[in-house]
């Protein structure tokens, strides 16, 4: 019996599932639990977390790539190792990059670039799916993973920049007639800008998106 | 001494890497369930920290450093290696860990184990590297201050996570909202401690 074996198309219903279940129901931050380290540090203003989506993006994407091309060379306990050098050398790179173009950003992230290296959504998507799967898909896995991670920085970094300090993207959005020191009634929440106020944030977003979404519940 | 113990006393409870720097919280969400498990985690930690921050602390000093290779050949005194120090530190973590994992295991097999099952999990806990790279950044001067560091560190970790497993515990007789249940409350609560220990910034010895 001769099977025909037709070719996946690149953007096949099951690769577009890949591409955006992490965004909502397989969210690596609220509902994977990884990677939260440093989603939380870099949240105070909105121009860091857009820089830091898109380098977790890029070096989840391109790690996914490599290990799926090299998956079946790698000796399975040396594989920690492999994958930490592949990383770390993708973050490298990153890194050199974000210095050479965006300076103060970099300067802002400060250790937490170096981090991306043991951020867990690398490792465990890493472990959970490059390993086993083709390099296409697995290279669409983490760019949905760092998209699903990216949306829940950009979320918590919006709120804490409008709260915090009455502006996005630096351009402000508050009034700065409204503030009691020009005779108004406002004034920004300190607290937001504290590292206290991002982790009540994301428990809150967990809190709406559970309760949309009632097989996310945890007894 | 008295710079010493300020080191020790702000990277416990100041620069507490959980509530102040929020490194660690994948295994700090996932493993604080019990009392019992979070403990075994967190002396792993300290442990682990004692040992490669001193580490990564020579091999910046020795190796990474711009002129840091005078010592074997005058020529290397221009060379600056510092951008290979994530892979050199990761590298240096892993491969300790490797090791620390075998000595205990020789020397000390009830301690094994109970820590066994979480020294590999270290290898990719962010604190261990954040406390690398926290060293490195803030330039200690000497390996008795980075070592004083990464001690602190790994005790303000292990503080953390051995409280808010306590603190779980008891929560499973309280009647929480459905959705919150879990990790959301587990994140308030982190949130709200942290505000707890912020009242500790600002002291010196």
């Amino acid at each position: 019996m001769s099977e025909v074996k037709e070719r996946e198309p690149w953007f096949s219903p099951k690769n577009i599932k890949l591409l955006t279940e992490p965004i909502d129901s397989k969210n690596p931050v609220t509902v994977l639990v990884l990677g939260i380290c440093s989603a939380l540090a870099v949240t105070v203003k909105l121009k860091p977390a857009i820089v830091m989506a898109i380098s977790v993006t890029v070096v989840t994407a391109f790690s996914n790539l490599i290990i799926s091309l090299i998956r079946n060379s790698i000796p399975n306990r040396i594989r920690i190792i492999v994958q930490l050098v592949v990383i770390a050398a993708l973050v490298i790179l990153v890194d050199q990059i974000l210095k050479a173009y965006v300076y103060d950003v970099s300067k802002q992230l400060s250790v937490f670039v170096g981090l991306i290296i043991t951020n867990c959504i690398i490792m465990g998507r890493l472990e959970a799916f490059a390993l086993g799967n083709k390099p296409w898909p697995s290279f669409l896995d983490g760019i949905g993973n760092g998209l699903g991670y990216g949306l829940i920085l950009v979320i918590v970094a919006f709120f804490r920049e409008l709260l915090g300090s009455g502006t996005i993207f630096n351009y402000r959005v508050i009034p700065i007639d409204w503030y009691i020191k020009n005779g108004g009634f406002y004034e920004n929440n300190g607290m937001m800008i504290l590292p206290p106020m991002a982790l009540i944030t994301v428990g809150i977003i967990i809190w709406i998106q559970r309760s949309r979404n009632r097989k996310l519940i945890e007894d | 001494m008295e710079h010493l113990i300020n080191i020790f006393v702000k990277s416990i409870f100041v620069d507490n890497m959980v509530f102040a720097y929020f490194l660690g919280m994948c295994s700090y969400l996932a493993v604080s369930k019990t009392v019992k498990t979070s403990m075994g985690l967190g002396i792993a930690v300290i442990f682990v920290m004692a040992i490669t921050v001193p580490v990564n602390y020579l091999m910046n000093k020795y190796l990474l450093l711009p002129g840091a290779l005078n010592w074997l050949d005058p020529g290397f005194a221009n060379l600056d290696l510092s951008f290979l120090s994530f892979i050199m530190f990761i590298a240096v973590i892993a491969s300790m860990v490797q090791l620390v994992e075998m000595v205990v295991e020789k020397f000390s097999p009830s301690l094994y184990n109970s820590l066994g099952i979480f020294l590999p999990l270290i290898a990719v806990n962010c604190a261990i590297l954040g406390g690398s790279l926290f060293m490195q950044e803030r330039e200690y001067e000497t390996l008795a201050e980075a070592t004083v560091f990464g001690v602190g560190s790994g005790i303000g970790w292990a503080l953390a996570i051995v409280s808010i497993a306590a603190i779980r515990e008891k929560l499973k007789y309280s009647d929480i909202p459905k959705p919150l249940r879990g990790l959301g409350i587990a994140f308030i609560l982190t949130g709200l401690m942290g505000i707890a220990f912020m009242t500790f910034m600002g002291i010196k010895l």
